[in-house]
């Protein structure tokens, strides 16, 4: 098993600065919007992206939840192991809202298809966008892409994008593993 | 981790305490999506879930249809009285019967004991027992034992008083596995003749006072007194029964704390516990309702992860 530093603290620092930017710049002040991030991975994202807009932007009234996509996936008694469930937050209505979902690497596009669904529980949004900080190239298996990527990478199959971030991992890096 | 070490739910006594936890766990997850305001997940629309009911049920019936259908199951009913079993036909033709029209899951409640663990040898489907006789109600004593955990913050530790007919109540004998399992103290209280002979083997304590029991206990789970399982009479007369094991207003006031009252329902009202106990705030009675849709839908989701393709 070999790995490769796709990006370190320094560039995925620069990235979520732009990121952030970019939400700013289509969303204003955040009054319609809200931030979801998909668990397991991409609430680290959501969270760390919500606190640059607060403390860097001085963005206020950032409406924040987690989704977890556990019960409509796809593979279902499907995959090996068995499915693990995560906590979804959502204290808000997301009816008539401009939601971003926020997950760490987008690969088969299957999770986002699985949040789409999960996130008609909780009301009809107004639109959906999708960030990640990730996008694995050439990967896809629905017609899904993000609207704010933070890099594009070229990934072969036995590779696996790994994302750390410094609240659960120690330190901020992607790194490229191969298997 | 994540996975139950059972194929079928046929009782407490075959599970461990990492699957109770499991359980709950996944029950958490599920009683957050039904207070969604869509309360419905996608998790098992290849599963089809037939509902045999061979003994009347009003409660557990509905929580289980209501758990497969938030969960898109397909689901079927079965009640024995409009069935070929009064035509004569047995347990095991019956049931392969309907699991021939490709049924995944069989939910029964049968009025004998073992009957659960006897399908689950002979057919070729996940079993989870609703009931068998006097035996046991293992989803009924995982929603009690889930709703003290809700209510107190856990299990373990506790003391838990179950009063009544226990003789004749599987959800004594499951609630008494699961509890202890968890590692709760159990004791029993109720009229001799309605408490099961050389149960303190199992590790219980008996107490017929029940005064000196509420004071024991942070829980109490009033159990009803089944009068159609009694073929001859254990008590002299349903009064008398109330005044020394009916739980009341005055009672609860003259203890030096504050209980918890449970009851798996259906209640007599006046008999095991009187109206204002029922509806009081110290009775989590419809809590447990509602938890055991979130519980029976965390059993029967994983036990349908288990099931192969």
């Amino acid at each position: 098993m070999s790995q490769k530093v796709l990006l370190n603290a320094k560039e995925v620092n620069i990235i979520l600065h732009r990121l952030a930017c970019q939400l700013i710049e289509k969303h204003n002040d955040f009054s319609s919007t809200v931030l979801i991030g998909l668990q397991p991975r991409g609430v680290f994202l959501a969270d760390r992206l919500a606190q640059i807009l607060r403390e860097d932007y001085k963005v206020k009234n950032i409406e924040l939840g987690h989704l977890d996509i556990t019960f409509f996936r796809d593979d279902f008694r499907r995959s090996e192991k068995p499915l693990e469930a995560n906590t979804t937050k959502i204290n808000f209505i997301v009816e008539d809202k401009n939601i971003v979902f926020i997950d760490d690497v987008l690969y088969t596009g299957r999770s986002i298809r699985a949040a789409l669904t999960a996130i008609q529980s909780f009301g009809r949004p107004n639109e959906i966008e999708l960030l990640t900080l990730i996008d694995r190239r050439f990967s896809r298996h629905l017609p899904i892409q993000p609207d704010y990527r933070g890099r594009q990478v070229d990934v072969i199959n036995n590779e696996k994008v790994k994302v750390n971030w410094k609240e659960h991992d120690s330190e901020d890096s992607v790194y490229l593993i191969e298997k | 981790m994540s996975e139950l070490s059972v194929n079928h739910l046929l009782g407490i006594k075959y599970l461990n305490k990492k699957d109770i936890q499991l359980i709950f766990e996944t029950a958490d997850h599920f009683k957050e999506v039904i207070n969604r305001p869509i309360k419905k997940v996608p998790s098992l629309r290849d599963i089809t879930i037939a509902n045999l009911f061979f003994e009347n049920s009003t409660r557990t019936k509905l929580s289980f249809e209501l758990a497969e259908k938030r969960l898109s199951a397909d689901v079927i009913n079965f009640s024995s009285a409009q069935s070929s079993v009064k035509k004569g036909e047995t347990l095991i033709d019956t049931v392969n019967n309907i699991l021939s029209m490709k049924v995944d899951m069989v939910v029964m409640r049968h009025p004998n004991p073992g009957a659960g663990v006897f399908l689950s040898k002979h057919v070729n489907a996940s079993i989870v027992n609703a009931g068998d006789g006097a035996h046991e109600h293992p989803t009924q004593a995982l929603l009690d034992s889930y709703s003290i955990r809700e209510k107190l913050g856990g299990v373990g530790g506790k003391k838990v008083l179950i009063v009544g007919d226990i003789l004749h109540s599987r959800v004594a004998l499951s609630n008494i596995f699961a509890l202890q399992l968890q590692g709760a103290e159990v004791m029993l209280c109720g009229p001799k003749t309605l408490i099961p002979k050389y149960v303190d083997k199992i590790g219980v304590k008996v107490e017929t006072n029940l005064v000196k029991a509420l004071n024991w206990c942070d829980v109490a789970n009033m159990l009803r007194v089944q009068n159609e399982r009694m073929d001859i009479s254990y008590f002299p007369s349903t009064r008398e029964y109330t005044q020394q094991y009916g739980v009341n207003r005055e009672l609860l006031d003259s203890l030096d704390k504050e209980i918890t009252i449970m009851h798996p329902g259906p209640i007599n009202r006046g008999v095991e516990i009187t109206s204002d106990v029922a509806d009081s705030k110290q009775s989590i009675i419809l809590d447990q309702v509602q938890n055991g849709v979130a519980v029976r839908m965390a059993v029967i989701y994983l036990l349908a992860s288990k099931i192969k393709q």
